[in-house]
């Protein structure tokens, strides 16, 4: 019995090393590679690493290797929120993580019914992927969430399980949708179709990156201040210390955690909305009653 | 001659930037409106406060993409546009120098 406490600790201590330590190593990858300066500047992700490939080089940015670090964080935070589980919930952590299910669950079966059941995970997620990209700017890390690719990336797998769920169908039924209600629509209609994906990726980074903007330009309007009020300190900039951490509340916890929020939501709608559940059952059936003289 | 090249370059980008962002007005008066009927739900069915409010944040957050359209526009011209286009300008002035020597 000892020995098996003194194991549960040593893997306990792991899994939350796994939840921290990604991280820390970002932070520290980011200190060591900043170019230093006095001056704030407001660039895109930093490139690390460029491999050559065939078509197009590869590049290897911060926003990678961020999003790289969040996904290991999670994979820690959730080992260790279900390590040790017992019938009866035993510890604290076991009722968060039962609390944190039972939420998804509801979620998913509220706005995309029983059949779909099956996305909870998914949708968990991307809601989780999603919050903790954009919080990691909380510690001065490059939100992964602030670069178009990563979202688009997003974006884009959701639009292919859209299209797939629409495609359940029926070819001839999806490839009909697009001619209603009067054939001109047509061009109109496979706009729409497109700007999906656009406008979801739009959303977030847009969201994200307008935070990342607007308290770079506070940080350093802040720091003129002080130079201007407070010459005698020197360099010592006293306003910027803390004030900015006002806006940081609105722009990286409530805007971060709503963007995740509302992109988990928009793809369970358009999954759910976009599956034409009628033409499914009839299929269904048609196909059933196929193979049953047969068999 | 290329520096007044550049010059309007810069200044076209500023200018587009400032206009792009004019599309934030209609999120605004929407998301105003959207508030203000949310307010009015509430007041004359306070227990409903809970699923009203977390609909309008939601109906906002939707209504904000217009104006983050005009803001990501304005941010690719401000940040990356002139240097696309400076650099587009400098090889095609390269390009004459070669041709007309």
């Amino acid at each position: 019995m000892k020995e098996k406490d003194t194991r549960f600790r040593l893997l306990d201590a792991l899994y939350i090393a796994l939840m921290i330590l990604p991280l820390v190593a970002c932070m520290v990858l980011k200190i060591l590679t900043t170019p230093g300066g006095e001056g704030i500047s407001i660039t895109g992700a930093q490139i690390y690493l460029t491999i050559p490939m065939p078509l197009m080089d590869l590049t290897i940015t911060s926003s990678q290797i961020t999003s790289w670090a969040v996904m290991l964080s999670i994979l820690g935070l959730c080992l260790y929120l279900t390590h040790g589980l017992t019938v009866r919930p035993g510890s604290k952590r076991q009722l968060v993580a039962e609390w944190a299910v039972e939420q998804v669950n509801k979620l998913v079966s509220e706005n995309m019914g029983q059949r779909f059941m099956a996305f909870a995970p998914f949708v968990a997620a991307i809601m989780l992927l999603s919050a903790f990209s954009s919080l990691t700017s909380l510690i001065g890390l490059f939100p992964p969430t602030s670069d178009m690719n990563v979202v688009a990336g997003w974006a884009i797998l959701v639009f292919i399980l859209i299209t797939h769920y629409k495609l359940k169908g029926g070819f001839w039924p999806y490839f009909k949708g697009f001619f209603e209600p009067v054939p001109i629509f047509a061009p109109f209609n496979i706009i729409g179709e497109i700007a999906t994906p656009v406008s979801m990726s739009f959303r977030h980074y847009g969201n994200v990156l307008s935070g990342v903007v607007i308290s770079t330009l506070v940080a350093y309007a802040l720091r003129s201040l002080s130079h201007m009020l407070f010459s005698f300190l020197g360099n010592f900039t006293i306003l910027q210390i803390g004030l900015p951490a006002v806006l940081s509340i609105y722009f990286d916890i409530f805007s971060g955690l709503m963007q995740a929020f509302i992109f988990a939501m928009l793809t369970m709608l358009y999954i759910a909305t976009g599956f034409p559940e009628e033409e499914y059952e009839r299929r269904k059936a048609k196909k059933a009653k196929a193979t049953l003289p047969a068999a | 001659m290329i520096e007044l090249a550049i010059g309007i370059i810069l200044a076209g980008c500023g200018i587009g930037a400032g206009l792009a962002l004019i599309a934030g007005i209609g999120p605004g008066i929407g998301e105003g409106n959207a508030v203000a009927r949310a307010c009015e739900a509430i007041g004359r069915q306070p227990e409903s406060r809970g699923a009203v409010t977390s609909t309008m944040i939601m109906g906002c957050a939707i209504a904000e993409t217009t104006g983050l359209y005009g803001l990501v526009i304005g941010i690719l011209l401000i940040f990356v546009a002139p240097g696309i286009f400076v650099n587009t300008l400098k090889t095609a002035m390269e390009g004459w120098a070669h041709a007309f020597h």
